[in-house]
């Protein structure tokens, strides 16, 4: 006799179609059956990055997506003017956190999903916490923060020798953002799709007004709200830096720049224009919000499961006017510094820095003369200016293994000048250097010695 | 990319848990490529003798730096001027900000350190460089300019007459008041 179905079945029946059945548009490994709904659940981590707007949307459509073990992580705390549209808010969390509050809520409303927060700065954490992720959804509002999480999930990939992306190294990411009526999401994975540094030109450059104009011609009330967050500030509090995340400093920008509009008699400083204008936010609506958390779901449940092919690689929606969609496949930069291969370069653990940055001179690939080298930020060598070519000269006798701390192998930039169609331009590489005969852990003891 | 990466994640979860019975931390690797276009910028600068670079955090610490710039001409020739400079880790998306530290009587600079360049503002964009700003901040010293008004009263005076901007300056650059205001020496 037929079982009437559980709640759990029933719940995710849907989800079954996809998972339990072969399809014509399926992704070419796909083997649907019940191990791979079980698969999802317990292998399928996901980490949300923002538990705004859009983080609110990501995390309930991934707990209703058969999703079980989510991460979030957000540093900011729940305001009145967040509860319009980040649903997971009530009045009385108001100065809780936001991942924490987001977490509780969806786990109470989905049984057996596991929410862990994260209520700090996403540079707070270390690489390992990101290493163990499936995949990281993206729902925030600044480029920042996109480039950061982007550089992370990049320093995962590895290269064979032959420059092909190691599928199992590549970290995917799904992007979504919004902006009033219009957002976009995203699907990048490192190694086949581009990257957010690969694009960046996509993000226009933030509108600056000139500082004379704020100081002497002020015509809009984003005008008064600029003079007071970048000139009045100074002006009274000496040295004490202006942090848009602290309430008490945004009501006095406010307040200063109700006074400055006044004065000029211009209209319209609201406190909530003062924030938007100051963290260069355009107010959000729930609406886009739901619609580009569903397509960053959907594609994040299409990268696990193979169910179906994936968006390639991008996909705009404006509801301003009429409604437009629209998917344009982005190429990736193949030498983009972030996410390309760099080129391949074989050491023993003896070369020094001079001979090394001799050897990039005469490697076919690059003919880099002068080149100035630099490892994680650190400088090793600099070949100006004059000042810090001082500073790293008693590096050139070092060995470049020894610099980079024994690892056996690593990501380092040279900057340089190459000669093209008997033309000097100046460029900068990304190196893959391998250290020949160091294999996993290095030997701290002999690798000086050779 | 259309592919079952669920397999790969399961591979790889039972990979990490055997990985972090082995051993502990790995490295951390972070560098933005805000940092390396920067690293780039500097080691291509190529300034005039009248300008200067520092790095008062040391070499492995280049997002801050200072300029120093001595105009051999105009009405500040003799003078010296620091600059603050801060980069962003999306530089160069993003103008460097850039703050004058010396108390300075000029049109384009207020009392605060504040700098009306229009390459730091609304004319920035992503292919000028460290060389570019700092270039233009000198053209500033030797050409300041009355109509992008920081400080009011002296580009009023710059206007109106240049003979007093010039014997204003010279008080301030000596250590001396102009009006109200007490400026350090900086010759
Ligand atoms: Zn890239």
């Amino acid at each position: 006799m037929a079982a009437e179905p559980t709640a759990q079945e029933s719940r995710s029946r849907d989800l079954d179609k996809l998972l339990l059945r072969p399809g014509n548009l399926v992704g070419p490994n796909f083997e649907p059956g019940p191990a791979l709904r079980d698969d999802l659940k317990e292998y399928g981590r996901v980490l949300v990055v923002g538990a705004g707007g859009l983080g609110c949307e990501l995390l309930k459509d991934l707990a209703l997506s058969g999703f079980r073990k989510l991460e979030v992580i957000d540093m900011d705390r729940i305001e009145v003017s967040n509860l319009n549209r980040q649903f997971l808010f009530r009045l009385e969390d108001v100065g809780k956190p936001k991942a924490e509050v987001a977490a509780k809520r969806v786990m109470e409303r989905v049984s057996g999903v596991n929410i862990v927060p994260h209520f700090c700065r996403i540079e707070d954490k270390e690489l390992e916490f990101y290493s163990k992720f499936s995949i990281i959804a993206l729902g925030l509002d600044s480029i920042e923060a996109r480039s950061y999480i982007n550089s992370v999930a990049c320093s995962f990939l590895e290269y064979d020798s032959d420059d092909s992306a190691l599928e199992e190294t590549s970290k995917p990411m799904v992007d979504g953002g919004t902006e009033g009526f219009q957002g976009h999401a995203r699907v990048i994975v490192p190694g086949v799709t581009p990257c957010f540094e690969c694009t960046i030109w996509l993000f226009p450059p933030q509108v600056k007004f000139p500082l004379c104009t704020l100081a002497e011609t002020p015509r809009t009330a984003a005008h008064c709200i600029e003079y007071a967050h970048l000139i009045k500030w100074d002006e009274v509090h000496s040295g004490k830096a202006f942090d848009p995340d602290d309430p008490e400093h945004m009501k006095w920008v406010y307040n200063e720049a109700t006074k400055r509009a006044e004065l000029f008699g211009i209209p319209g400083v609201t406190y909530s224009l003062t924030q938007g204008v100051v963290k260069n936010i355009i107010p959000a609506i729930a609406s886009t919000n739901a619609i580009i958390s569903a397509a960053c779901v959907l594609e994040t449940l299409k990268i696990a499961s193979g169910c179906s092919k994936t968006l390639s690689n991008y996909l705009t929606y404006n509801g301003a006017e009429g409604l437009h969609t629209e998917v344009t496949e982005f190429v990736k930069d193949k030498d983009c510094l972030v996410c390309g291969p760099g080129v391949l370069i074989q050491l023993d653990t003896s070369i020094t820095l001079e001979k090394f940055i001799d050897l990039l001179k005469e490697h076919p690939k690059l003919l880099l003369s002068k080149a100035s080298i630099t490892h994680r930020g650190k400088s090793l060598y600099m070949q100006a200016p004059p000042v810090l070519e001082e500073m790293t000269r008693s590096n050139l006798s070092i060995p470049l293994f020894d610099l980079i701390g024994k690892i056996p192998k690593d990501v380092v930039h040279a900057i340089g000048t190459t000669t093209k169609n008997d033309k000097k331009t100046s460029c900068l590489r990304k190196l893959r250097v391998v250290f020949k005969g160091v294999d996993g852990i290095a030997d701290m003891d002999t690798a000086g010695e050779t | 990319m259309t592919r079952d990466m669920i397999r790969l994640f399961k591979v790889k979860e039972k990979q990490r848990e055997l990985a972090e019975n082995a051993n502990g931390a790995s490295h951390v690797k972070k560098q933005s490529a805000g940092e390396l276009r920067l690293h780039k910028d500097i080691s291509e600068l190529n300034l005039p003798k009248s300008c200067n670079i520092s790095f008062p955090n040391g070499k492995d610490e280049l997002m801050n730096f200072e300029v120093t710039i001595r105009p051999d001409e105009g009405f500040y020739s003799g003078g010296t001027f620091s600059f603050t400079f801060q980069v962003a880790p999306i530089y160069p998306h993003e103008a460097p900000k850039v703050k004058c530290k010396t108390k300075v009587y000029h049109p384009n600079i207020d009392l605060e350190g504040n700098v009306c360049l229009n390459i730091l503002r609304e004319d920035w964009k992503p292919v000028l460089n460290i060389n570019t700003v700092i270039y233009g901040l000198y053209h500033l010293f030797t050409e300041p300019n009355y109509e992008d008004p920081l400080n009011h009263d002296a580009a009023a005076v710059l206007r109106d007459n240049p003979k007093m901007f010039e014997s204003n300056v010279r008080r301030a650059m000596a250590g001396g008041y102009v009006g109200q205001t007490l400026f350090p020496r900086c010759i």
